[in-house]
């Protein structure tokens, strides 16, 4: 079973990507890496992560967030990160990135910040 | 001469008693060899999560030593030893009475945390990488780079059990 699993889905203009499973060095960074380069290859530049079913993230998965955060924001678009869970938003604390992001606890609440 | 196929991974437990005059000291270390690929970074995470379940380590201090050791062993597989797979990481969890020791070893050229910039500075916050020693600080009580006699570095960091 892959480390990391992405499903994507659209809502109105925005693209929620479902994530599940780790966001470690190696296969799981790997794969967020090409799932946003797919997107912005396609054009799609609001991207919601929803990490409701990230159970674990490392260093290189932080620095996979924040190297995604700056393509979208070359790209003129935004990035913004769904239910993060308690651990996540510890280690986003720690590493002072809580103020980088926009994050949300819900969905619609996320997606109607699109502009 | 290290032997990669042949060699690894070695995992051995070793007590050790020290007697003294009014109690009996017992170390228990792990030990763990494994080659300097990515996929040894998620083996030495195993092994942690196993020691930490033998040591009934809450879930917040195994997380973090779980995360201390993926860390660790990411800078020597990556840094110390260049992906390497002939160069061993040997990484070793000695249950000292009131606290866990935990060392990682590669054979790299040296490492100074000092010459590593502040991954939450403002100027640095959106580097995608640099975060790991951050990490290593934050989740264990110390955390100490020391080169080795026989070569490479050493990172040694230690939790209060």
């Amino acid at each position: 079973m892959a480390e990391l699993s992405i499903n994507e889905r659209q809502a109105g203009d925005v693209t929620v990507l479902d994530m599940s499973g780790k966001i470690t060095i190696g296969e799981g960074s790997v794969a967020l890496r090409g799932a946003i380069r797919k997107l912005i290859e396609e054009g799609k530049k609001k991207i919601l992560l929803n990490l409701s079913q990230v159970s674990y993230v490392d260093s290189s998965g932080i620095g996979e967030f924040v190297a995604s955060f700056t393509a979208i924001g070359r790209e003129g678009g935004q990035l913004k990160l769904l239910n993060l869970t308690q651990k996540i938003q510890d280690l986003l604390a720690i590493t002072k990135l809580l103020t980088v992001f926009d994050t949300y606890d819900d969905e619609s609440s996320a997606l109607n910040s699109f502009k | 001469m290290f032997d990669a196929r042949q060699r690894m991974p070695v995992c051995r437990r070793v007590l050790f008693e020290e007697r003294s005059r009014s109690a009996t000291v017992t170390e228990e270390t792990t030990e763990l060899t494994l080659p300097s690929r990515i996929e040894a970074i998620a083996e030495a995470a195993a092994k942690a999560d196993e020691v930490a379940g033998r040591l009934r380590l809450s879930e917040d201090a195994a997380f973090g030593l779980d995360m201390a050791v993926r860390e660790a062993v990411t800078n020597a597989v990556l840094h110390g030893n260049k992906q390497d797979a002939s160069k061993p990481v040997e990484i070793a969890f000695t249950d000292a009475g009131g606290e866990l020791v935990v060392t990682v070893r590669d054979r790299g050229t040296g490492f100074d945390p000092a010459n590593v910039d502040d991954p939450t500075a403002k100027e640095n916050l959106l580097k995608a990488s640099g975060r790991g020693i951050l990490f290593m600080r934050n989740f264990m009580d110390t955390v100490e780079w020391l080169p080795h006699p026989e070569g490479g570095t050493v990172v040694r960091m230690t939790k209060k059990r």
